[in-house]
Formats: structure tokens, sequence, C-alpha cells
């Protein structure tokens, strides 16, 4: 393969594509629209007879992020993909990976619901992917692609910060940047990591075999001693609070001199993009703040905004106002925050957003 | 008491090598006991110490992680088959098995083992089929026999009420990937010796690449049933066997 190849693709075929090139070793999945794309694509691309990673049609979402639980006990790169509906069975599976720290991938190509609702986009599953979404305290790492190329780009990143931390991560796409195509620069390929590389990086706790360790592994989240179960819990937060201290990552467009700031992640901000520009035409000095992580949320990029002046912030989602949670607990008082979205997979236009936003914060 | 020394060469029977010095939790006369050892005999006879990748399950057996000695993956309530599936596919050379009780295996978790099976996927199951839910304090299970006594059966479980039991190790058969289906029991030595034959062509099978295989156990449940474990066993023997009879059920060669 060449080293460097654009190429016009849709958002969900460069999951399949980033995810082969950087070496994943395996991809276990489930169809439904808006994303059956990104399993289409990789039986297409038969990466069993090049790289060798393995790629399985479960028979439920509830089977796939199992087997992503247990690929990932042994330390290999393993990811899922699918949207709401799927991701809410594989809510179990989540809480399980997190609780061992296990390391994983799983895309969420957004539809609208709840229930079975429809296929067309929506952000509607923030809360779920950023509150825990499953039972106890834990986290996943939420990263939000606004282009197709950061659909390529985050399944690397998220398979670092996974392996970095030990965390399940998930990249919180939605229907538009799945199926819309857009120029993309795809990465060299990369060989999977050889056993030795696994048992290097992950041998004190992948239950590969024993081998030559003398230490057997075991990958449980058990444990029914109260005081020790509670410590695993701090540790957990201990995490927790290292990853919203180094990892939050955001882009500001126009924020320097703006005096009302939208915050929208995904879709979202690239519609709020041109609000910006409409807005600066005329004369209204609007900014947007992108969040790039969705957990650990960028608070500090919005605390400080909110501390050198912003009149007002609206927060701008796919959904009934979820986000906008977070953007006031990181305002913190200093300024009006309000939310402008639409639901059921309606999409609204840059200009509605820029009336959403005179009449909400300009009265 | 007087301590009485064993000369090495009166001994009869050994703690296996792989069998850990943890205190067992399990319930005198429990079933699950004599599986594991028969278990860790058969990985330490095959020499499969350190390639062996067990999935175990929730429910009583939930620590036997604490008991074998060899690297485990403790799955969630049911889904063990989906864990050893992705396990086994991606560390081929492993000896990758689950080891489930009945409510694991045939409720919650019906779904991943027949898909495991239907794929054919090279892992073996050690069914612990004890006819009860022994860890959550013995509810009916799918096994439960017609007029059993449980704590959600309290009054004999009734086909009307709570449906009729069932028998998952002969619907498997019909599953071209399932290639080696058996039912054991441990009740006796005798059986003992056979169940121990039957996990090792279960693994032999598994790490042949012949398909999936199946050990079913009809299991006691001492505590759950609310008998002694002799009456336990001879329970076992006048009421589970006529159900659930012994013996290979299905052994066959991978459709190519
Ligand atoms: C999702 C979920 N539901 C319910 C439980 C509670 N639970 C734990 S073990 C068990 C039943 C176990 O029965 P079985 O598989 O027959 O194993 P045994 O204890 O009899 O060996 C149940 C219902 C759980 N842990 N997780
Ligand atoms: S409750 Fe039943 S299955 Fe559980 S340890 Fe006791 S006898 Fe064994
Ligand atoms: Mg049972």
């Amino acid at each position: 393969m060449a080293d460097k190849e654009i190429k016009l693709m849709k958002g969900n075929e460069v999951i399949a594509h980033a995810a082969v090139r950087c070496g994943c070793d395996g991809y276990f999945g489930y169809p439904i629209t808006p994303q059956s794309e990104v399993m289409e694509t990789l039986m297409e691309l038969k990466p069993w007879e090049t790289t060798g990673m393995v790629v399985l049609q479960a028979e439920s979402e509830l089977a796939s992020i199992n087997m992503v639980y247990g690929g990932a006990a042994t330390g290999k790169r393993v990811m899922t993909s699918s949207s709401s509906p799927g991701i809410s069975l594989m809510s179990e599976g989540m809480s399980y990976l997190a609780a061992c720290e296990l390391p994983c991938l799983i895309v969420n190509c957004q539809r609208g619901g709840p229930g079975l609702g429809t296929i067309q986009p929506s952000q509607g599953d923030y809360f779920q992917a950023c509150k825990g979404g499953a039972h106890g305290d834990f986290h996943l790492i939420v990263l939000a692609p606004a282009s197709v190329q950061e659909m390529h780009d985050f399944v690397e990143l998220g398979f670092e910060l996974a392996f970095k931390y030990r965390n399940p991560a998930m990249i919180l796409a939605d229907g538009a940047i799945g199926q819309m195509m857009e120029k993309v620069v795809l990465s060299p390929q990369k060989p999977r990591r050889t056993d030795a590389e696994i048992e290097a990086e992950c041998g004190p706790w992948a239950a590969c075999g024993k081998g030559n360790r003398r230490e057997r592994n075991i990958c449980t989240s058990l444990e029914l001693q109260s005081e020790k179960m509670e410590k695993i819990n701090q540790r957990l937060q201990t995490k927790y609070a290292t990853i919203e201290a180094a990892e939050a990552r955001w882009e500001e467009i126009e924020c320097d001199d703006a005096e009302y700031v939208i915050v929208a992640f995904g879709s979202s901000a690239r519609i709020c993009s041109a609000t910006v520009e409409a807005a600066r035409k005329q004369g209204i000095k609007v900014g947007l703040l992108r969040p790039i992580t969705l957990y650990p949320f960028p608070a500090q990029a919005v605390a400080a905004l909110a501390g050198r002046g912003v009149k007002g912030f609206l927060s701008v989602e796919l959904n009934a106002g979820q986000m906008v949670e977070d953007v006031r607990l990181a305002v913190a008082g200093k300024a009006p925050v309000e939310h402008y979205g639409r639901q059921g997979g309606m999409m609204f236009t840059p200009d509605e957003a820029l009336e959403a936003l005179k009449e909400k914060l300009l009265k | 008491m007087s301590e009485v020394e064993i000369k090495r060469e009166n001994l009869v029977y050994d703690k296996p090598r792989l069998i850990t010095d943890d205190v067992m939790h399990y319930c005198p006369g429990c079933s699950h006991g004599t599986v594991h050892k028969l278990v860790a005999e058969v990985i330490d006879e095959m020499g499969l110490e350190k390639s062996t990748i067990a999935v175990s399950p929730v429910g009583c057996s939930v620590f036997a992680y604490k008991y074998v000695d060899v690297d485990w993956v403790e799955a969630a309530h049911g889904r063990a088959c989906a864990v050893a599936t992705a396990i086994k596919r991606l560390n081929p050379d492993r000896l990758v098995f689950t080891y489930q009780g009945d409510g694991d295996l045939a409720a919650i978790g019906t779904g991943e083992t027949i898909h495991a099976a239907a794929r054919g996927e090279n892992i073996a199951t050690i069914f612990i089929n004890n006819a009860i839910y022994g860890m959550t304090g013995g509810q009916m299970s799918p096994t439960t026999l017609l007029g059993m006594k449980t704590a959600t059966t309290p009054y004999g479980r009734d086909a009307g009420l709570n449906g009729f039991p069932y028998k998952i190790a002969e619907m498997l058969v019909h599953l071209d990937g399932a290639t080696y289906i058996t039912r054991q029991s441990v009740h006796t030595p005798a059986n003992v010796r056979k169940c121990k034959k039957a996990i090792r062509k279960a693994f032999e099978n598994s790490l042949a690449g012949n398909g999936y295989s199946m050990v079913e156990v009809v299991s006691t449940c001492s505590s759950g049933w609310k008998m002694s474990p002799v009456e336990a066993n001879k329970w076992l023997e006048e009421n589970m066997l006529p159900y659930y009879p012994l013996g290979d059920i299905k052994v066959s060669e991978l459709p190519r």
C-alpha cells in the first residue's frame, strides 16, 4: 500500500479502513443503520488475508460487546461499532470493560431515539456515552468527530487513549458523519502488534495464557469485600481524574473576540461553523467552541471563556439539551447558558441556529 | 486426634498440581469441586497449563478462577461463549473453554451458547447442570425438573405455571458446528472417571479445530436441593438421570 492515500469516502467506510491500517486485531459487530457500512467494508477488505485481523458478525450487540471484552482481556486491539439501540444492548458489557480496565474501541453512529426511533442522525446519546450509561461509577473516554477525516484519525487516537489508560474509548459520531462522503487522507498500513509486543505492553494483566510468565493473570470485576471494592473504585476515580486533567481536547473558532459562544460537537459543530460566519457578517461577534473529547469535557476551555466575559453561551445539539448541563456547570453562573436543538433525526440550518442565538441571548 | 503420617507409596489420592491452595467456597457434596479437580487434572495431563485461557461464569462457580491455576477471564452472566469466541479466534493456538451453570448457559446465555455452537467455534463448554440457581439461593432454572421444589417454585415446578424444563444438549445436536456433545455425572467414582475422559475428549476436539464441544455434567446442589450430600447423589440418580440420561449424544466431524 502507498504511504499516503487520499480518497473520497463515507465516514463509516473510513472507520473500517482506519481500523485495518492502525493494526486492529479484531472487529465484532452486528448490522444496524446508519453504521452497517463499517462491517460491510471490513468484509470487503478481507483483512484476515493481509494483516490477520479477525472480523466476525455476531448474533447480537450483546454478543459483539462481549466478544470485544474477551479479545480485550487477552491484550488485543479490538473494536465494535453500532448505532443507538445497539449501543443500549452493549451497556452491560461497557460496565464490565470499564470495571476490568480493558482497552477497546466502540463506535456509536447515533440515530434518533428513544426506542427504535429513526435512522436519521441525532446526538441523543450524549448522556448515555458521557455519564456512564450503565451500572456503576465509570466513564468511557468519548471522542466526537466532526469530519470524515476525524472518523479516520480517532480510530487510532481512540486505541491510543484506551491502551494508555486501560479504559474503553468511544467514538460518538452520528448518522450524518457516518453517511457523508468527504476527502480523507488514509494513514499508512501499520503491522499488528506481535505476541511479544503484546506481552511487553499488556503482560502484567492480559489473560492470554500463562506462557512463560510466573504469575497467572485473571480478568475479573468481582470483589465481595466492600473495603476492597471501595479501593478499586477509588483507583478508577483517580484514573478518571488524571484523564480529566490531561486529555480534554477542543477546537476554538473565532473565540478570541467573541461576545457570544456556541458550544457544539460533531455534525452540529460543522453546521455551527457556518453560523459563526453568518453572525459575523451581521456584525455579531460569535465564536464556536467545539469539544473534541466529550469525556473528558473541556470544562476548562468553557470556564476560561466565561471568565473573560463572554456574554452568553448557546449549546447547540441534536437533542433536547444534554451537553448544555456540562456547559452550565463550567460557566458556573457567570453568563446565561441556553440550548438550541432539533430531535428525531431533524437537522438545523446555520441560519436557524443564528436565529435561536439572537432570540435566546440577544433579546 | 493423633496425627497419621501417610507414606508416599501408600498415597492413593493427591490434590491435583493445578488446584491452588485457596479454600474452596463450595458446599460439602457440591459437584463443582469435583469437576474443577477433573478440569485441573486434564489440563495438567495434556500439558496445557501455560496455553489455556479459561472463561468463568456468574453462578456458584464464579470463583472458579481462584482454584484452577491457569489464566482466566470472568464473563458477565450468560456471556461466556461470546467472550470465549473472541478469545479463541484471536488466540487460535490456546485451549479456550467455558465453565457454566444451567442458569448461566441455558437461561440468560442461551443465545450466546447456541450461536457459538452453530458457528462451530473451537471452544469447549463444561456445563454444570444442577437444575437450580445455586448462587442466588436456589431458585428455579430452565432445567429444574417438573415437580421439583425451589425458592421460586415452592409447591414444585408446574408446567402450566412455570413451563417445561428443556435439554439444551439434545438441542445442540442439530447444529453442524457442534461436534462433541456428551452428558456425564460425577456422583460415583466410575462416573467421575468417565467424566474426566469426556473432558479430555472435549479439549482435544477443540484443539483439533473440530468445532464446538460440550460436556454436560448432571450435578448436585445439596444446599439448593436441601439434602445431605448422600441424599443428593441418590436423588440425582433417581430423578435427574431418567430425564437427563448419561452418555455421548453426538460425536462427529465438522462438515467441510
Ligand atoms: C445480569 C445478571 N442477572 C442476574 C444475576 C444474578 N445471578 C447470579 S448467579 C445466577 C444464577 C446462577 O445459576 P447457575 O448458572 O445455574 O449456577 P449455579 O450457581 O447453580 O452453579 C443469577 C441469576 C447476575 N449476576 N447478573
Ligand atoms: S449452593 Fe449448590 S451449587 Fe452452590 S456451592 Fe452450594 S451446593 Fe454447590
Ligand atoms: Mg445451576
